[in-house]
């Protein structure tokens, strides 16, 4: 062996050295997750660029519809916001023509379809279940909000916070969710609306949701915020 | 008698290739299994948090509720671009090149019998530079693995944008069982290939300067007929 070569073999064992502690400490190094974040980026791209606007997700038979919904949050069902319905508004901002604030009594006169559409979680666990309300398209074009803008956002009673992409926003099967199996949403499940986004995975599906803007700078999210993927499209 | 050498040799674009699939996967194997903890498959099995990838998951459950499962995944979707790539490169000139072809052919069912049941009795004589028939079959096996972790994993990752394959598996989570199933072959996979490097440490030279030599064993001259 030359010596040119030493460095080479060196190289190639301090490379699988390295592997070995990745799993040690490399992972929370900010240059690490500087590299991480830029890869987010990218597969964000990538995930726009291969998002189909008219391709539906798939829907079940009614009967594949789970009645007894996982319940999913950070915090127990106790925690969920009770928001009274005498008191809350829907809150509009952004590039919206009509912002008049609206009643859940106003919002659930809206004309609703159904779709039986399966939830994935980034955890890996998935479940069938039957969501009803109005296409936030729909309400979108009532509302005299610039579909030519990049993002809606949204607000949420738990502290939550969310935002899509335009062409998801828009897409037939994106809801304001008022009714799970048929009945109105429970408290726990987000009353009194969630946005249903079959194409997403589950965490971009706000619960209890108080205001909705819409703007070309990208909405942050809460665990967007803790390090998931922004797009996180399926 | 004049002395015969064996010889392996590796060129560098073989040789980056392989480096980038090897670090790629353990990429993969380590944040995967950080993710399969998150809400595992099998009740019995998960993966003690020092065997994954991830960051300090107790760290980051306190800092903000997340066990590291948003970094492990960061990891996976950073990991699995360069494995695509390396693996479609080293694939492409595989069959360019007819390295596929000179070292990993011919093999057939009698031939990775025989050397099967010849390595069992560690009666299966390793020559430098050339494969035994179970090697050319593990090659092609590991190689099948790769694909279908690509294509289990594209259904994973976009079963809506690619509703039609997870059909092929069995719907979302039979995509998942699959990933899961064939990324044990390929640890399998990887514990015998890393163990034979260690006992002949001279195809890992070979694979790290690109070449390797070595004397001639004086029986191994005997040969499948």
């Amino acid at each position: 062996m030359t010596l040119a070569r030493r460095p080479m073999l060196r190289g190639g064992l301090s490379l699988g050295a390295l592997t070995l502690l990745a799993g040690c400490d490399l992972s929370d190094h900010d240059s690490v997750q500087r590299v991480l974040a830029r890869f987010s980026q990218w597969n964000d791209k990538v995930q726009a660029a291969i998002f189909g606007r008219s391709r539906l997700a798939p829907e079940f038979p009614d009967a594949m519809a789970v009645k007894d919904f996982r319940y999913n949050a950070w915090y127990g069902p106790e925690k969920a916001p009770r928001l009274n319905s005498a008191d809350y508004r829907l809150q509009l901002a952004g590039r919206i023509d009509n912002k008049r604030p609206w009643t859940i009594d106003d919002l659930y006169a809206l004309p609703q379809v159904s779709q039986v559409t399966r939830h994935v979680c980034v955890e890996g666990w998935s479940m069938i279940g039957k969501w009803s309300g109005t296409p936030l398209r729909s309400f979108l074009e009532r509302i005299g909000a610039d579909t030519t803008a990049r993002y809606v956002g949204f607000e949420c009673a738990d502290g939550y916070y969310e935002g899509i992409d335009m062409p998801t926003a828009l897409h037939p099967q994106t809801l304001m969710a008022f009714r799970l199996s048929d009945e109105i949403l429970p408290q726990k499940y987000g009353y009194p609306f969630k946005i249903r986004i079959p194409t997403k995975l589950g965490f971009k599906n706000p619960k209890f949701v108080t205001a909705i803007y819409v703007t070309d700078k990208q909405p942050r999210g809460y665990w967007t915020d803790r390090g998931y993927n922004w797009f996180s499209g399926i | 008698m004049t002395p015969i050498y064996d010889e392996q040799r590796h060129p560098l674009s073989r040789r980056i290739l392989h480096w980038v699939m090897a670090l790629s996967i353990l990429i993969m194997i380590g944040s995967g299994w950080r993710i399969y903890n998150a809400s595992p498959i099998f009740a019995f099995l998960t993966f003690p948090e020092w065997a994954t990838l991830g960051g300090d998951g107790e760290a980051s459950l306190a800092r903000h509720g997340d066990p590291g499962v948003a970094t492990a995944i960061a990891w996976h979707f950073a990991a699995m671009w360069t494995l695509f790539v390396a693996y479609v490169l080293f694939v492409v000139w595989g069959i360019v090149t007819g390295h596929f072809r000179r070292d990993f052919l011919p093999v057939g069912p009698r031939t990775v019998t025989h050397d099967m049941i010849a390595a069992l009795r560690f009666r299966l004589e390793h020559r430098l530079g050339e494969y035994n028939a179970v090697q050319k079959a593990a090659y092609w096996g590991a190689l099948a693995a790769v694909a279908v972790m690509i294509l289990s994993g594209i259904a994973i990752w976009k079963p809506v944008q690619t509703y039609p394959l997870e059909l092929m598996f069995g719907g979302f989570q039979g995509a998942r069982l699959v990933h899961f199933l064939v990324m044990a072959g390929i640890v399998f996979f990887l514990l015998v290939h890393v163990g034979l490097t260690l006992i002949v440490p001279r195809t890992l030279l070979a694979m790290v300067v690109g070449r390797a030599t070595e004397l001639r064993h004086a029986d191994a001259s005997e040969k499948l007929p």
